[in-house]
């Protein structure tokens, strides 16, 4: 199947060697593909499977250190693995184009939108400069950005991320390339924009009937756009076939091990929940002053607007929205982070919103906080038991014992208890997010408040973590507030779900309701939004 | 004990050790070498270097050995550099930790002064204070140290101003920790790398500016000083070139030494910008 | 428009800073033992107490330090910096005289360090750990540890003694009358040695600064899209790497602007020059403290107009500046 006569682009044994010192010898094993014209593959794997390095590797666009080693990639008769520079130049943008994860950084920030797009024909064709002007023109209301004349004068900066996404596509389809790689385009992206490129993506290729190599570690997005799935591990591809075969019946351990981890939307049968209100948020608002010199041009942002919820004990609260929604700022308002403007947050009889400093630093024990980033929120000068007893001995606990105390709480997240002599670089994302576990629960908190805590994480080892947190919640009778973009997640973990936008809180509600009928039209275009709807419904 | 093995993996780091401990050596045997009083009368004035066995330098213009004063100016260059370094850094990290992790007003009214004193030419007011204070050894050097701060100053509050919103000092901070113990104990130890890295920059200045102020004949004249004997020098350049010649040298290898060791430091301690 | 009232904010803003440096060195300078009076005296080989008590009362130095402060500082809002009594001039006509030297000494050395710090920069980068970066950062490493005093009297040795082609010092020749385009080529003879020996640490830093700042941006997501798209590495460097890495090399314009002119007080004592920074000098030799505090006012003014151009130049380099304010 390597040599289809109908392939855009054949990868035959295509392999690529890491610099010594990494964790394997190369970073991708004899991979053989082909895509059709007119089709998209999905290459699906988990960070680190090489899927990248595929789409840099195609193109000759490896970092420094990393070679193709062997194989073919054969693209209009030619082998791209062994063309040179001249030739290579000559093939990129025009013949095949690429869209990049990071529309923040994508483009150059100091020229414009315009001016980046028509480099695609000054470059490759003999154009004079008004006709570039209008096929720029042209291209830009082919992606559907709002107001495309002002779109081509626009600096990056100023446009949102998904304008700039749609920059970057209609900047690759400029010369009606053969293939298009797209390297998780819309991963950086909200889930509503997500859906909305996902969709601009799937009419251009159906109406320019270019193939797409699409790189994603998202089942969601596969089910939703590709006609045909690879799935990558460390390399090697370990199964490919058309969509429906390999999400409906995959046949590799791999594939069915990542696919079972992927959360169903349907939220599981609700919990019987209690009357007794461990936290209650009442009408909690916290407003942002920003810029204006002497009153001008201020602008006033309200990250949160009287947001009123209740948790009850031993239940879980989720909170879901998009980025700029105001979630994060509310999670960091309950544990006092973020002084509230005006409101209260009542727990165990007292009003955290306008406890002073002092009292807050001695009360904080029972209500705890697990960070987003597992690389960021440990101190990567401190060993991982000291982390997790810290917080103890600074109320009081003598040092042997909350050093021995951290060992009991390493095996209770499941990590190895002799593991708190470590650093925490020596550890992975999964096992550093278990360490951040450790560190609030070894407070013994009321109330944990996990603020997108799997969302950094691989699916196999989020579903892990997940579990754990589930786990512990019965066995410690812990409340929590759940923070996440994420619906899948939050319909998994969720007893309570409340919906914000901009600041508000437009639903909430029995997770259950909240996801499967939802009253607000935001929640139901978040709901629409998530990609895979189809799979889910199909899903056995 | 991995920073180490990666210092001593570049040369020109190592280039930069064997010379700055080639300084030290000198500073340390000055006195064994050259018991008698550097700014004695020695010999004849003027003789050339290698003429003479017993002045392998020469001499210079009031026939004082060469390569006496060189030896004891090596303590003087490193005295200054460390103690002004010293004084650069404390002064520095302690407004700039203020200013990263309080913000607000405190920080504005610190940077206002930094501003200020980095508006003002620093060599025009190390001026202004050897012309308050005098030149003796110490003014100049905590001269030096004054108008050296603000360069740590700034970098340490942009290091505490990145890493106080870092999701590990929340945490630190939701454990219930005082303010003290988030900045010594969770930021302090994260921002403190580049300011040491950076104090070797602050140090090859300190030196440099000595050594100016001695050549202008600002600084104290009772002490054999590179810089001193450069501007002793110029008095018989068109001829006896040799007698400035000579301290040039060994400052810059000084100079060079501080700032090999410090780039070194640097690819040691933030492996990740290796090279840049 | 924008980008003016942007650098004109910031211009506002650094007044404050302007008034608390002469507030400062002010104080400073009454520490100082002896006055102008004492200078004067000593100028005229010395004279009694009540003379001393006239002149002091006669340049208000009889006041409390506070009043004197006010006293200057409103002198000051006219433009008027006092009277130099070694030079018998109002110190504002002497900084006046003393200024082109040292303008035309600063210019000159900027474009030299600018320039050839960013061709090296530039050249080093793209030679990355091969032999051109290794020369290049060494000479780098070694014009910085480089004292300019030294250099300087090296040059004078190697250019003026033994080849005899360039002056050793002075601005222009004293003893020949000459104008328009002879006297400005003298003048550019008498400038080429003290601009390298004042361009020679700057032309270090920036050099290294912009190696740093190519390499960085050349890692940056938008060059690999350049590169995507199909332009070759020439072009990528040209048109999307350079102008986004020069961003650091003009902020450090302003940021070394003060060092600059301190370096100048230095090269103007070697080569002699007629400039602000030997006026400096100087001054502080004579204690003459009403010229220094002058100087230290014309010197902090100069940096905050260099700082305002630097800000104009760097929001015409760079879109996102306007956006934030």
């Amino acid at each position: 199947m390597t040599d289809t006569p109908s392939a855009v682009l054949t990868l035959d044994g295509l392999s690529v060697k890491l610099p010594a010192g990494a964790d394997r010898l190369h970073a991708l094993n004899e991979v053989s593909l082909a895509i059709a014209a007119d089709e998209i593959l999905c290459v699906v794997g988990e960070s680190g499977s090489g899927k990248s390095m595929m789409a840099n590797a195609i193109m000759q666009l490896l970092p420094g250190g990393v070679s193709i080693d062997g194989g073919r990639v054969l693209f209009e008769g030619h082998d791209l693995a062994a063309a040179g520079v001249a030739e290579m130049r000559k093939v990129r943008g025009a013949g095949i184009a690429m869209v990049f994860q990071e529309p923040m950084t994508a483009l150059n920030p100091l020229r414009t939108i315009g001016d980046q797009i028509g480099e695609m024909f000054s470059i490759h064709t003999g154009l004079p400069k008004k006709d570039i002007r209008a096929r720029v023109q042209a291209l830009l209301e082919d992606v559907r950005i709002p107001d495309p004349q002002q779109a081509a004068r626009a600096y990056p900066h100023e446009l949102s991320g998904g304008q700039r996404q749609r920059a970057m596509i209609a900047m690759a389809l400029a010369l009606d390339p053969k293939l298009l790689i797209a390297d998780e385009p819309t991963t950086a992206l909200d889930v509503t924009t997500q859906a909305q490129i996902l969709k601009l993506i799937r009419e251009l290729q159906q109406r320019k009937k270019t193939a797409v190599l699409f790189i994603t570690h998202d089942f969601g997005v596969v089910a939703e756009i590709a006609d045909r799935v690879a799935v990558m591990q460390h390399g090697v591809i370990v199964e490919q076939g058309s969509v429906r075969d390999v999400l409906l019946n995959p046949q590799h351990a791999y594939t069915k091990q990542l696919l079972a981890a992927v959360p169903p939307l349907a939220a599981p049968a609700p919990r019987v929940l209690s009357d007794d209100m461990v936290l209650t948020i009442d009408n909690v608002s916290k407003t942002y002053r920003t810029g204006g010199f002497l009153g001008r041009g201020a602008r006033i942002t309200h990250a949160v607007k009287n947001v009123s919820l209740q948790l009850p004990r031993g239940a879980t609260l989720g909170i879901v929205g998009e980025s700029g929604s105001g979630k994060s700022t509310l999670a960091r308002c309950l544990v006092r982070l973020i002084d509230p403007d005006a409101g209260s947050i009542v727990s165990d009889g007292k009003d955290w919103a306008k406890m002073t400093k002092e009292n807050v630093r001695r009360e904080t024990r029972h209500i705890q906080m697990v960070f987003q980033d597992p690389f960021a929120s440990l101190n990567p000068r401190r060993k991982a038991g000291e982390l997790v007893a810290q917080g103890p001995i600074i109320h009081g606990t003598p040092r042997v014992k909350a050093l021995a105390d951290a060992r009991e709480l390493f095996a209770l997240v499941g990590l190895d208890p002799s593991a708190g002599d470590r650093f925490p670089h020596e550890f992975s994302g999964g096992q550093r997010q278990r360490i951040g576990l450790a560190r609030a629960l070894a407070l013994q908190p009321a109330i944990l408040v996990a603020d997108e805590a799997v969302s950094a994480l691989d699916v196999s080892v989020q579903a892990q973590v997940l579990k754990l947190l589930a786990e512990l919640r019965q066995r410690l009778g812990l409340s929590i507030v759940f923070i996440t973009h994420d619906l899948r997640v939050a319909a998994q973990i969720c007893d309570l779900v409340a919906v914000m936008k901009d600041g508000e809180v437009v639903e909430h509600g029995l997770a259950g309701d909240v996801l499967g009928r939802p009253q607000h039209p935001y929640t139901k275009a978040l709901i629409a939004s998530i990609p895979g709807g189809n799979f889910e419904r199909a899903r056995p | 004990m991995d920073a180490v093995k990666r210092y001593c993996r570049s040369p020109s780091a190592l280039v930069g050790l064997f010379l700055l401990l080639l300084v030290v050596a000198m500073a340390i045997s000055a006195g064994w070498l050259y018991p008698r009083d550097p700014l004695s009368l020695a010999g004849r004035p003027l003789i050339w270097p290698f003429s003479n066995p017993r002045f392998l330098l020469g001499t210079d213009n009031s026939g004082r050995d060469i390569a006496a004063q060189l030896f004891y100016g090596a303590r003087i260059s490193l005295l200054i550099g460390v103690v002004a370094t010293a004084i650069a850094v404390v002064i520095g990290v302690l407004i700039g930790a203020f200013a990263g992790y309080y913000g607000g007003w405190v920080d504005t009214v610190l940077m206002r002064i930094t501003e200020a004193f980095q508006t003002l030419p620093n060599f025009v007011l190390l001026l202004v204070l050897v012309a308050v204070f005098g030149s003796t050894l110490t003014t100049v050097t905590i001269a030096v140290g004054i108008v050296s701060w603000p360069a740590p100053a700034r970098l340490t509050r942009a290091e505490f101003l990145s890493l106080r919103n870092r999701e590990f000092v929340q945490a630190g901070r939701t454990l219930g920790m005082k303010d003290i113990q988030l900045i010594l104990g969770e930021i302090l130890p994260n921002a403190l790398p580049p300011v040491i890295v950076y104090a070797s920059v602050v140090m090859a200045v300190a030196i440099l500016l000595e050594s100016a102020l001695a050549f202008l004949r600002l600084s104290d004249p009772n002490v054999a000083s590179w810089g001193n004997l450069i501007g002793l020098g110029r008095d018989v350049l068109r001829v006896q070139w040799y007698v400035s010649a000579i301290p040039g040298i060994a400052i810059l290898v000084t100079v060079l030494a501080v700032s090999l060791v410090g780039q070194g430091l640097n690819d040691a301690l933030n492996p990740r910008l290796k090279g840049r | 428009m924008r980008i003016l009232s942007l650098a004109g904010r910031r211009l506002a803003a650094s007044i404050p800073t302007l008034f608390l440096i002469l507030i400062g060195v002010f104080l400073l300078l009454q520490f100082a033992p002896g006055d102008t009076v004492d200078a004067m005296m000593a100028q005229m080989g010395g004279g009694d107490a009540n003379t001393a008590r006239e002149l002091r009362k006669f340049y208000g130095l009889d006041l409390s330090i506070p009043v004197q402060l006010g006293n200057y500082l409103w002198k000051l809002v006219r433009l008027d910096l006092g009277f130099s009594s070694i030079y018998g001039k109002p110190v504002a006509t002497v900084i006046l005289e003393r200024l082109p030297p040292t303008i035309l000494l600063m210019t000159a050395s900027l474009s030299f360090a600018f320039f050839f710090g960013l061709v090296l920069g530039v050249i080093a980068a793209r030679g990355f750990n091969k032999w051109p970066d290794t020369l290049i950062s060494t000479l780098g490493l070694i014009f910085y540890a480089t004292p300019s005093f030294w250099f300087g009297l090296m040059a004078i040795v190697v250019f003026s003694i033994y080849l005899q082609w360039l002056p050793a010092g002075g601005f222009e020749d004293i003893g020949a009358v000459q104008t328009g385009l002879w006297r400005t080529l003298d003048i550019t003879r008498h400038l080429v040695l003290p601009t390298l020996t004042l361009g020679l640490i700057f032309l270090a830093i920036y050099l290294r600064i912009m190696r740093a700042s190519m390499l960085e941006v050349l890692n940056l997501d938008f060059v690999r899209t350049a590169r995507a798209k199909g332009l070759d590495e020439t072009r990528v460097v040209v048109r999307h790497v350079l102008r986004n890495a020069l961003l650091p090399m003009v902020t450090l314009i302003g940021i070394q602007a003060g060092t600059m002119l301190g370096g100048s007080v230095v090269v103007e004592s070697v080569f002699s020059l007629p400039g602000l920074g030997r006026l400096a000098y100087e001054s502080v030799i004579q204690r003459d403290l009403n010229t220094l505090l002058g100087i230290v006012f014309v010197s902090a003014l100069l940096v905050i107009l260099v700082n305002f151009f630097v800000d104009l130049l760097y929001a015409r380099l760079d879109p996102r500046i306007t956006a934030e304010g």
